[in-house]
């Protein structure tokens, strides 16, 4: 362990638990993903938080807009195949009337995918992401996790344009092939 | 719960009124600078006709999310009432936000459905819920106690009324004419969104 860098001993989703919090994002709304089970778990956990499961992830996007422009920032988990129900409200609302909500994907699809359903809703998310010019970041090393979002997060609101995490298996572990 | 809603309106007994008539009835009704969020199509076009407030949103695409957008700006603003405002070909699209709602329990949050059983805009095809889905049905059993068709004009303010001095969520649907919206909204999203943004108090003009 790099003991010059107290980081490194924290586990990803304490990372982006403590960075959402500095950057007072405390509403996180979310349609599960295995991956993102302890950090679910422990912004339920924690009372600076508010933090609920919705119907589907372009509620979710419909509900942080609205508290954004309510003067309350908030994010967003998913994972990629929630993504790809999502591009219409991207399009129709977040782009073009500059909101600021905080994506974060927990990618499954590649790296091990063992369904040919994720693996080609996958390939989809980047080129959307990329034909509306939303700020995206594919986060794969631990020790770049914490400066990426917290900059990120700060780009977004001072910006009001939207931001993407793309969290890899090799960040987070990914989910892995029951075999 | 006061009478007002548990009105005994049904979907088979209530009158079907104008669209654009409620919304006025609806805006004039308001004394606290609630927000009001228009779902997209002719529930913005007359929400927008009946006189445009600081405190108003209009949706320009997004279909189906005037109910969570209003459901966000009500967590960010737990002081001020806020009313969705949508159709019921939108509510349709959008079904899992009752679910949501109902668990969160908002206080400060109206929903109303204006149901006509058409996709008026697209050229007045049927839904497919049309004559057949009771909303409030549906609402009620998505877990919000508090819902009502509205009987007529009289019973839609007063279950208004109950809705602004009680707290909710309140759900409130009423049986609407074909009859086309009045105007249209501007379309500039950006000013659109900026424009709420003051009226909310959350940003000065520079």
């Amino acid at each position: 362990m790099n003991t010059a860098n107290p980081a490194a001993a924290q586990p990803w989703y304490d990372i982006i638990q403590h960075t959402l919090k500095r950057n007072d994002v405390k509403l996180v709304t979310y349609v599960p993903d295995k991956v993102f089970t302890p950090l679910i778990k422990n912004l339920h956990a924690d009372a600076d938080f508010l933090t609920f499961p919705t119907a589907r992830e372009e509620e979710a996007l419909g509900i942080l807009s609205g508290a954004w422009m309510g003067g309350r920032r908030g994010a967003v988990l998913m994972q990629t195949s929630g993504f790809g129900t999502i591009p219409n409200v991207l399009a129709s609302l977040v782009v073009p009337y500059q909101v600021p909500v905080i994506m974060f994907v927990s990618e499954r699809g590649t790296l091990g995918e063992f369904n040919l359903g994720q693996a080609m809703v996958c390939r989809t998310m980047r080129p959307v992401l990329e034909s509306l010019a939303v700020e995206t970041h594919t986060i794969t090393r631990h020790d770049e996790l914490e400066f990426i979002v917290d900059r990120s997060i700060k780009q977004a609101v001072a910006t009001q344009a939207a931001v993407a995490f793309i969290l890899s298996p090799l960040l987070t572990g990914g989910k892995v092939f029951a075999a | 719960m006061s009478s007002a809603v548990s009105a005994v309106a049904r979907y088979d007994n209530a009158k079907v009124v104008n669209r654009f008539d409620l919304t006025k009835r609806l805006v004039a009704r308001l004394r606290h600078d609630e927000a009001v969020i228009g779902g997209i199509g002719n529930t913005n076009f007359d929400l927008w006709s009946a006189g445009h407030r600081p405190q108003n949103f209009y949706m320009l695409g997004s279909m189906g999310l005037a109910i969570p957008i209003a459901f966000g700006v009500a967590l960010a603003q737990p002081q001020r009432h806020v009313i969705a405002l949508e159709g019921d070909g939108s509510l349709l699209m959008q079904l899992g936000c009752l679910a949501t709602i109902a668990a969160q329990k908002p206080n400060n949050l109206t929903i109303v459905i204006m149901d006509n059983g058409l996709y008026q805009i697209t050229g007045g095809q049927r839904t497919p819920a049309a004559g057949t889905t009771d909303y409030v049905a549906l609402a009620r059993a998505a877990g919000l106690s508090k819902c009502a068709w509205a009987g007529d004009e009289e019973d839609f303010e007063k279950l208004i009324d109950a809705a602004l001095a009680e707290g909710g969520p309140t759900f409130i649907a009423a049986r609407i004419d074909d009859k086309p919206g009045v105007g249209t909204t501007d379309r500039d999203p950006v000013q659109i969104r900026e424009r709420f943004m003051m009226g909310l108090g959350v940003r000065r003009k520079v």
